[in-house]
């Protein structure tokens, strides 16, 4: 019966946490999968509209972004800007950057460049209308309107 | 004298924890949940001379749909008007005829009514073989200068989807399989079968600034 006393105090152990940097690496994961680089800071705000026939961009590479929205620092007025890179600019700088676009592409690729617009949903068509014909100058033919898929209120 | 093994220490991975924390907040900076889907679509190539920027459509083969600076939209074209309040009615919600059933309607013509597109026959190529398609047909969007986006990417989402169903039916009708299962071939056969040939004109500014 004395074998089974245990003498000195009792301690409770530890909680073991060598599995705390599994489920991180698992989080971190997730993270990576669903998320993309973000290769630019946004420098408007925008809310895309919802649709339900819309299909996704395949080969990011080949794909040029335009933001279009009001300025996220509300200093600047509520007016559209557009984004081009990582500077705001006007309709008419829209063909040089085009441009300069399709030159860092592969000769092959040049023609299947697609132009993503991404806008927030309350843009006067005034301004996208000006946006179209402007890449239409520039033959970027190819485009498609960023869109959340789901349907469209 | 037996030697007992040295108990070599295991390595303290306690710090394991605070790697991955790191990485993970760096991960969380600089990425964001983008969405990369979007409408895809074509423009036209910008007219080379002052002739192209206007063509003769004869009545018949013209679906007018414009949308106004209150973002209502009106469908028309020789059979009847309809008016829509909002995207909702747009879908076919109430008494209304959804717009992309009144686009089908006037692509196919199938009881050849004078007031829709002419059908001609055309050869497809097997197994589609010849078929009655109405080649000249235009729907044409206009919209005012202040209209919102929002409502345009509905009346385009509309549109658009009316000529996916169409072409999934056919691709159903003469393929057998759904449209995304077949090659790239089909795929263009069926695209040729039901092109896209939807106009959009300059935005009148009626609204005022």
């Amino acid at each position: 019966m004395g074998k089974f006393n245990k003498g000195g105090k009792k301690e409770m152990p530890a909680l073991n946490s060598s599995s705390m940097p599994d489920i991180v690496f698992a989080i971190l994961f997730f993270f990576m999968v669903t998320t993309t680089m973000r290769s630019e800071t946004l420098m408007v705000r925008m809310k895309l509209p919802t649709a339900s026939e819309v299909q996704k961009l395949e080969k990011k590479s080949l794909v040029t972004y335009i933001n279009i929205g009001p300025p996220m620092e509300t200093r600047l007025g509520t007016g559209t800007q557009m984004q081009l890179n990582d500077r705001f600019a006007q309709v008419s700088e829209i063909q040089d950057y085009i441009a300069q676009e399709k030159a860092s592409m592969n000769e092959a690729d040049q023609p299947l460049m697609t132009v993503s617009i991404k806008a927030d949903e309350e843009t006067r068509m005034q301004y996208i209308t000006d946006v179209k014909q402007a890449l239409r100058q520039a033959y970027a033919l190819k485009i498609s309107y960023s869109a959340r898929q789901g349907q469209n209120k | 004298m037996a030697k007992t093994t040295r108990k070599v220490p295991a390595l303290n991975a306690s710090s394991m924890a605070d790697i991955s924390f790191l990485l993970l907040t760096f991960f969380l900076l600089v990425s964001n949940m983008d969405v990369d889907s979007g409408l895809a679509r074509r423009l036209p190539p910008p007219p080379q001379t002052e002739e192209q920027t206007t063509v003769d459509v004869q009545r018949r083969n013209l679906l007018v749909v414009l949308v106004n600076s209150q973002n209502e939209t009106m469908v028309t074209n020789q059979q009847g008007t309809e008016w829509y309040t909002n995207a909702e009615e747009l879908r076919g919600t109430g008494s209304k005829v959804a717009l992309k059933d009144r686009v089908k309607e006037f692509v196919l013509n199938t009881s050849n009514s004078e007031q829709l597109p002419e059908l001609t026959e055309e050869d497809f190529g097997p197994p589609i073989g010849i078929v009655p398609v109405t080649d000249q047909h235009v729907v044409s969007i206009q919209n005012d200068a202040t209209t919102s986006y929002k409502t345009y990417i509905a009346v385009q989402n509309e549109v658009v989807r009316a000529y996916n169903e169409l072409r999934e039916e056919g691709a159903r009708k003469y393929f057998n399989t759904s449209y995304e299962d077949l090659t790239e071939d089909q795929q263009n056969q069926i695209n040729d079968l039901y092109p896209q040939r939807i106009s959009e004109a300059e935005p009148k500014n009626y609204g005022g600034q």
